[in-house]
């Protein structure tokens, strides 16, 4: 059953990823700098927050 | 006409006006009274404790600030007829959905968890152990939608927020004083001039302010109510209406513990109720209530902002319209959430200080997405059509949007590194 319930979401998963493969959003030079910019500031949290988690353990 | 026919036909368009917008009204007055959450409650107690009166003009600026924001979700909701998680799958692909939903999913779980903090801490005081609470909120919430009719639901969830306005008649029994309030309060003023912990607290409230979840839910729940475009103008005045109430709340709960506690620091409500409860047992007992019925209500709407939105995603039904056996995944997810959160608080040991400062820090990964999202969406012209942001909307929108990214990521690095505001 359970391996039911997990082959189920990952078939599930697979058609959400296809589905959703193209953004229906115009990607104009403003939104293109929007997404770009929001990357960015992922990557510093995600960053500063590793370095306190290394500063944690260390 | 006489006076008194015209009279009689003014009331009877007004008492229709009312009627129409008691029936029209909900999503916007829960979500933002929901605001108030334990958490929020905590920040207000706090603030009045630590600066007496002296910040409320800040909080009512607060207030059209979460307007404007919601407002563009109850647009967004309208016109495309979908949740915000959906809107972001469609509008930005996969990867960005991906991001949003499971951040989301687990924000809200993590948020969910300090919800029940404040609620078994809240009752706590009255001598109510904290698994008694946790069962009892799990049945409320249960009977609250089990009935398979989201108007059911609402209108429960709008009696709950009747509760949350407790805090005005402890404000007047704690006898403030007006010119102190109208003085120090109401001008713009920096008490004890600009510092890193005034900041910190600056932070802290624009952070209960806009959440997250706050997005996600009531547009997902102005889909859920079919409200249709001819709606929009009832939707914003439900949501102005609920601003003026969140702030009116803020406010009222600064004004209790200004008078009462102020220069003592607080850590949390519960703390603030068992301190009031020495001066005047009514209004600790009333400030203890309050923080039971803002965790009951933050936890009503984030539980259900995150089945919506996994509904959303995964196609699920998922309505409060469909009955258990017709949208399962949707209160499988709803029950799994809040029976989970409700269990952790009542684990011996748990890190549940850890978990609130997690809380805060999550959140400034998922906020600036979410807001950003909103914007770029709602300046869709091919979705939105005549509904889409004008220049002036930008303006103002993009101008809040960034300032509450810059203040909230402050607020978080401040919570992941404390030294770096001194506070």
């Amino acid at each position: 059953m359970f391996k039911n319930f997990i082959k189920y979401n990952l078939a599930k998963v697979i058609e959400i990823n296809k589905k959703y493969s193209t953004p229906r959003i115009e990607m104009s030079q403003s939104v293109k700098f929007s997404l770009l910019t929001l990357r960015l500031y992922l990557i510093f949290l995600v960053g500063l927050l590793i370095y306190k988690f290394i500063t944690l353990i260390t | 006409m006489n006076f008194f026919t015209k009279l009689y036909y003014k009331f009877r368009r007004t008492w229709k006006a009312i009627q129409l917008y008691l029936i029209i009204s909900g999503p916007g007055i829960v979500v933002m009274i929901a605001d108030n959450d334990a958490g929020g409650i905590t920040t207000y107690a706090a603030t009045g404790a630590k600066f007496g009166y002296n910040l409320i003009w800040f909080l009512i600026i607060l207030g059209p600030i979460a307007y404007y924001v919601q407002e563009m979700t109850v647009r967004l909701g309208t016109v495309t007829k979908r949740g915000h998680a959906e809107a972001i799958f469609d509008g930005f692909g996969a990867f960005w959905g991906w991001f949003s939903l499971l951040d989301l999913i687990m924000l809200n779980w993590l948020t969910l968890v300090t919800e029940f903090i404040g609620m078994t801490a809240a009752l706590h005081i009255f001598g109510i152990p904290p698994y008694l609470t946790v069962l009892v909120v799990c049945l409320v919430m249960g009977t609250m939608i089990i009935h398979g009719r989201y108007w059911t639901w609402e209108k429960i969830a709008l009696v709950f927020c009747a509760f949350n306005l407790i805090y005005i008649p402890g404000a007047f029994m704690v006898n403030p004083s007006v010119h102190s309030i109208l003085h120090d309060g109401m001008v713009p003023n920096l008490p004890g001039g600009y510092n890193n912990q005034l900041f910190f607290y600056l932070m802290a409230n624009i952070g209960t302010t806009i959440a997250p979840w706050m997005l996600f839910f009531q547009q997902s729940s102005v889909v859920d109510k079919g409200m249709k475009e001819k709606d929009i103008p009832w939707g914003r005045f439900d949501t102005f209406m609920g601003a003026i109430f969140t702030v009116v709340v803020a406010v009222f709960i600064i004004v209790v513990t200004g008078t009462l506690l102020k220069g003592v620091d607080i850590d949390s409500a519960a703390q603030a109720s068992q301190l009031l409860m020495k001066t005047n047992k009514y209004v600790g007992a009333f400030m203890a209530i309050g923080l039971f019925d803002a965790g009951l209500l933050g936890a009503i709407c984030i539980s259900l902002a995150s089945s919506w939105a996994f509904g959303e995603v995964f196609g699920w039904a998922h309505s409060l319209n469909n009955k258990i056996k017709e949208a399962p995944w949707f209160y499988a997810n709803y029950f799994i959430t809040l029976l989970s959160a409700g269990i952790i608080v009542l684990i011996p040991g748990a890190p549940l200080v850890l978990i609130t400062l997690f809380v805060q820090v999550i959140a400034v990964t998922l906020l600036p997405a979410a807001l950003v999202f909103l914007m770029l969406l709602l300046n869709d012209k091919k979705t939105m059509g005549e509904y889409v942001n004008r220049f002036s909307q930008n303006v103002i929108g993009t101008a809040i949007v960034l300032t509450i990214i810059v203040l909230s990521t402050l607020y978080g690095l401040s919570v992941l590194f404390p030294k770096m505001f001194g506070s």
